[in-house]
């Protein structure tokens, strides 16, 4: 700091302790203008609370997942087979990289619940004899697992949960056409359904689908599976690539009707909870950086007007002998001090609101137990993104500040430039009052900071789009899904495909009307070095109550051969209509087969691939077989037509889609648009906070002229009028500007929050961009309702005191 | 500080402000010596250059062309940081409309100075010197234009400033307002001895000074000495 030549100043310019006179213009500073600094504090809160809570909730889920997957052994690799001789265990437990095996009976069974009338579907697995499992251990909740017992079951905890099932409570199932009573004996958690959802969905129904585990030994007599397995899963010890773990087991399990193990990247539970992770992951960039953003230009324009009324003082205190760098240290310290407060409070809310979160999707991932921390890293992190937006946005008032020449600013600031608009010249101008004509003097004056004010309301405006499209636009996905693309009551899947003769028996029970019957496959599909693992629907080539639509909206006809597929799955492979997809058929004797890709179809949940279901035969060399039946029915008659439904012994499960379309909604508003409520409710705050600052911005720059409009005789209304007109207008400005911000970043978002479970279609509702209007009008009208006591008390005395 | 030492000597200082294709002359060639312990009153009609000269001698700004000495530094030729030590150590400003920092009381807005200063007065003492001993703990908006001014003028001096320069200090005052604060600043240039410059449009002004310079149009064309200070209370407005 001091000069190379003569002697360094005997006291420092620093701010400091010797400065105390300039310290407290900061603090006065800062309480003079609290209004703006707060708002300015809340959106830095906003931002820096937005990063906090996803992080730190993404961090603790993530911890979590980490910790239960290690002490609970969870697999590495998960193979399904037809049946194979439990000798086979030691063969697999032989193969390199393998550290632990454990063969299962895996069986699916129909579960009934006393008092609950809707099919339930589930899973039961085999507690291997003598000892609780090694791989994918049990957590035990409560109860003792049913080791030796005949009719002891161990239930999943969320199924358990949502029938309000204790121990010792009785069920019934179905297990391979037999009935059985078993008594719950413990409530469990586990690794492999953290995230529990039947195969074939993508939303979980605790309700309709359980997890369940019994004794090997009772399991595999009901089953007919005694001295065989169906399942195998394994944890590796990390000596050999997984790959080729699994292309040994696969070689070893083929002759056992083996399906080809997944790792668990292709495990449902871990698969959707990844999924579930990456969407949180994609928040924690996307809304922090706007919210962020916005700080920025807020300080940047608060800074920026600061250092503009306060050019006398500052050339004073240079005159005074104060340093460039002292001055500028002071205005940094300033946006320093809001900055520090929003940072403050940001964590503060952050790391309370973060545990809430991260207990809310506890709900819809089991965990034994929610392993919160905070870490500093996640806190520093956050202030730093701060301070770095604040840097941005405070840097260029405080270089002005610093580099204003002391004699320059001595003079007034130089009287404005008059020129007459486009309007003035125009022979509306006769007609305005002059209060409006002050107005747009005022605004054409000042054109910069009028564009400054316009974007700063526009950013909130935005951000009101962005909280608020979500809700507009899962709705028209739902629409879109069920209304649209799935219009069937009822759904019946048989247990193993059938003739389609099958289809006639099922036209008698009550209350059917109409009955497609479908053939679905599961498939993996290889592309390059990647696959994918989903299903191939066969069904009718005009189906009414499946049918496939292009993006916009207009039918595609099943072809003859071909494929189609999912647009969104077809870009990630990398292919397009004309290309020969590999299949790798999931079901039986797995072969590899090849099929060209006739088109690609658009929907928003899952993702899938089509063919006309006679081609689908043809490719499964198979007779014309089904897998299922969508069907029509009279809503009226819906219990008594699934009471005799439940009947049928070839049925594996039926579920009603009005039922899984509501499941469906209340999920998605559980996560998605809980989130998405809070976003809103920020942007809400923030809206406000800008509109507020803005008005209040326009009110102290004005207060001199407005009283003395009041000196020469204008009413409170007309002096009032000024400043509503101004804001009035600004406001009117910037919300289409608003909207055309907040549809690109919507864009954004929606394009980061794509996954293959749903893809909340980019769709603005009007409604989202009038209520953003509105939510800005309305943050308008209580700004000026706040300030129109000060412009009622107008101080015309003081206010015309000290001099210009 | 001998009387009759050489504060500031300026030879032939030019100053012109650039506006577009039109050049401003503000100062058109200045000869000037200002000797320790004078009070010299700047004269001349509005828009002479009376405020460029004197913001060239207090560091605030910087000549175009010419010389200009202050105890034998060349000012003309000083950097940002030597002008800021030079501004914070040797000079004290007056200004016309007392430019006093609102959101500081009378006394922190003198404190702001004496802060920085290497052997100020304390703000209270400042204060009294003016007699606004019992005014401190006011703000600027509780303060009348001449109380605020005599703030401005306490806070000039309190650094014990080797020169004083005052633009137009009761420019915006009344006439009895304007008594009292030119007594201020004539007690203080007796008693301590400080070098002073005083602008004003003000003919009567001239008779409480040593010289008066009269100015015309970016030139000094006259000299008058006074053989004798008048009081400013018995200057006839
Ligand atoms: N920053 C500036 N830019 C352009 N012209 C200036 C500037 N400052 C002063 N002037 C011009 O220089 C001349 C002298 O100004 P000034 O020294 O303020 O006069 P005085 O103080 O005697 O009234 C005037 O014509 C004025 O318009
Ligand atoms: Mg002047």
């Amino acid at each position: 700091m001091s000069p190379p030549t003569p002697p360094a100043p005997p006291r420092a310019i620093f701010i400091g302790e010797n400065m105390r006179a300039l310290n407290r213009k900061l603090f006065r500073d800062l309480s003079h203008s609290k209004g703006q600094s707060f708002a300015i504090a809340t959106v830095m809160a906003a931002g820096v609370m937005t990063l906090v809570v996803f992080v730190t909730a993404l961090d603790a889920l993530r911890f979590t997942q980490e910790r239960f997957y290690d002490d609970h052994e969870f697999a590495h690799l998960f193979a399904d087979l037809t049946r194979a001789p439990k000798q086979l265990e030691s063969r697999i437990r032989a193969l390199p990289g393998v550290r632990g095996v454990e063969i299962r009976v895996r069986a699916p069974v129909r579960v009934e619940v006393e008092g609950f009338p809707d099919p339930v579907r589930g899973e039961i697995l085999s507690i291997p004899p003598g000892h609780p499992p090694e791989i994918n251990r049990l957590y035990l909740r409560r109860g003792m697992l049913p080791e030796g017992s005949e009719t002891a079951i161990a239930v999943n905890e969320v199924f358990a949960a949502a029938h309000g099932l204790q121990i010792g409570d009785t069920l019934r199932m179905v297990i391979r056409g037999q009935r059985v009573r078993l008594r719950v004996s413990a409530i469990v958690l586990s690794p492999e359904f953290v995230y529990q959802l039947a195969p074939g969905s993508l939303i979980p129904d605790y309700e309709r689908y359980g997890v369940f585990w019994m004794s090997e030994r009772v399991l595999s007599r009901a089953f007919a599976m005694e001295g065989a397995f169906n399942n195998v899963v394994l944890t590796l010890d990390g000596t050999v690539p997984e790959a080729d773990v699994k292309a040994e087991l696969d070689r070893l399990l083929a002759r056992y009707g083996g399906l080809g193990a997944a790792g668990r990247d292709e495990q449902v539970s871990h698969r959707f909870l990844e999924e579930e992770l990456s969407q949180i992951e994609a928040m924690t960039t996307v809304l922090p950086a706007v919210f962020l953003g916005t700080a920025a230009f807020l300080l940047h324009v608060l800074m920026g007007r600061m250092v503009r009324t306060q050019r006398e003082q500052i050339a004073l205190l240079k005159a005074f002998g104060y340093s460039n760098r002292a001055i500028a240290a002071h205005y940094a310290s300033f946006s320093g001090l809001v900055v520090s407060i929003g940072v403050i409070a940001g964590v503060v809310l952050g790391a309370r609101v973060a545990e809430g979160l991260a207990r809310m999707y506890l709900t819809y991932f089991r965990f034994p137990d929610l392993d919160f921390r905070l870490r500093s890293g996640v806190l520093l992190l956050s202030a730093a993104v701060a301070g770095g937006a604040a840097l941005v946005g405070a840097f260029s008032a405080v270089r002005q500040a610093a580099s204003l020449p002391p004699a320059e600013a001595m003079r007034p600031a130089p009287p404005p430039t008059f020129r007459k608009t486009l309007l003035e010249r125009s022979p509306l101008w006769g007609h305005f009052a002059q209060t409006s004509r002050i107005m747009f003097r005022n605004l054409s004056r000042h054109p910069l900071k009028a564009v400054f004010s316009v974007t700063a309301i526009a950013c909130g405006c935005a951000l009101l789009v962005v909280g608020s499209y979500q809700f507009g636009a899962v709705d028209h996905m739902l629409d879109i899904q069920y209304r649209v693309l799935m219009p069937m009551d009822a759904h019946l899947m048989f247990t193993d495909p059938v003739h389609e003769r099958a289809l006639g028996e099922l036209r008698h029970p009550t209350g059917v009307r109409y009955l497609e019957g479908y053939r679905s496959v599961p498939v993996r599909v290889h592309q390059g070095f990647r696959s994918v693992q989903t299903s191939i629907l066969g069904m009718e080539a005009d189906s009414a109550l499946r049918p496939l639509v292009t993006e916009s909206g207009r039918r595609v006809p099943l072809p003859r051969d071909g494929l189609l597929m999912t647009d969104f799955l077809a870009e990630d492979l990398g292919l397009k209509a004309g290309d020969t997809v590999a299949l790798e058929i999931l079901e039986g004797r797995r072969r590899r087969v090849y099929a060209p890709l006739a088109g690609v179809v658009s929907e928003p949940m899952g993702v899938n691939l089509y063919m006309e279901r006679r081609a689908l035969n043809r490719l499964l060399r198979e007779g014309p077989a089904l897998s299922g039946v969508w069907m029509l029915n009279d809503a009226e008659q819906q219990e008594q037509l699934f009471q005799e439904l439940a009947e049928v012994p070839a049925l594996a499960g039926m579920s009603d889609m009005r039922q899984a379309e509501r499941n469906v909604r209340a999920h998605i508003e559980g996560t998605t648009l809980g989130v998405m409520g809070v976003v809103l409710l920020l942007s809400f705050s923030i809206s406000f906070a800008v509109v507020y600052n803005n008005a209040r911005i326009a009110l102290a720059e004005r207060e001199r002229e407005l009283a003395t409009l009041r000196v020469l005789g204008f009413s409170r209304g007309e002096v009032a009028w000024v400043l509503v007109a101004e804001v009035a207008l600004l406001t009117t400005l910037a919300i289409p500007l608003g909207w055309l911000l907040g549809t690109g970043l919507a864009r954004l978002l929606s394009k980061s929050m794509s996954m293959d479970l749903y893809r909340v279609p980019f769709h603005i509702t009007p409604w989202t961009y009038s209520f953003s209007a509105a939510a800005i009008l309305g943050a308008s009208l209580i700004s000026l309702l706040l300030m129109s006591r000060r412009v009622w008390r107008l101080d015309m005395v003081s206010a015309l005191k000290s001099a210009e | 500080m001998h009387p009759g030492e050489a504060v500031f000597v300026a030879q032939d200082l030019t100053k012109h402000y650039e506006m577009g294709e039109v050049t401003i002359e503000a100062l058109r060639g200045v000869d000037l010596e200002l000797r320790t312990g004078e009070l010299v009153v700047l004269l001349g009609p509005s828009g002479c250059g009376k405020s460029t000269l004197l913001n060239i001698l207090g560091g605030l700004d910087t000549a175009s062309g010419g010389s200009l000495r202050y105890r034998g530094q060349d000012l003309t030729r000083a950097g940002e940081r030597m002008l800021t030590r030079y501004r914070r150590n040797d000079v004290g400003f007056v200004f016309q409309f007392y430019n006093m920092i609102p959101s500081l009381t009378a006394r922190e807005n003198v404190a702001i100075v004496t802060e920085i200063a290497p052997d100020p007065l304390s703000p209270e003492e400042a204060l009294s010197l003016v007699g606004l001993a019992d005014r401190m703990d006011h703000f600027p908006s509780q303060l009348s234009g001449g109380q605020q001014q005599r703030v401005a003028i306490a806070r000039a001096i309190a650094k014990r400033p080797s020169v004083l320069l005052c633009d137009e200090p009761t420019g915006a005052l009344d006439s009895a307002t304007s008594v009292s604060v030119l007594e201020s600043l004539e007690t203080l240039n007796r008693e301590l001895g400080t070098t002073t410059a005083l602008i004003t449009h003000n003919q009567c002004i001239g008779g409480m000074a040593d010289r008066v310079l009269h100015m015309s149009d970016g030139r000094i064309v006259n000299v008058t000495a006074n053989p004798s200070r008048a009081a400013p209370r018995d200057l006839h407005w």
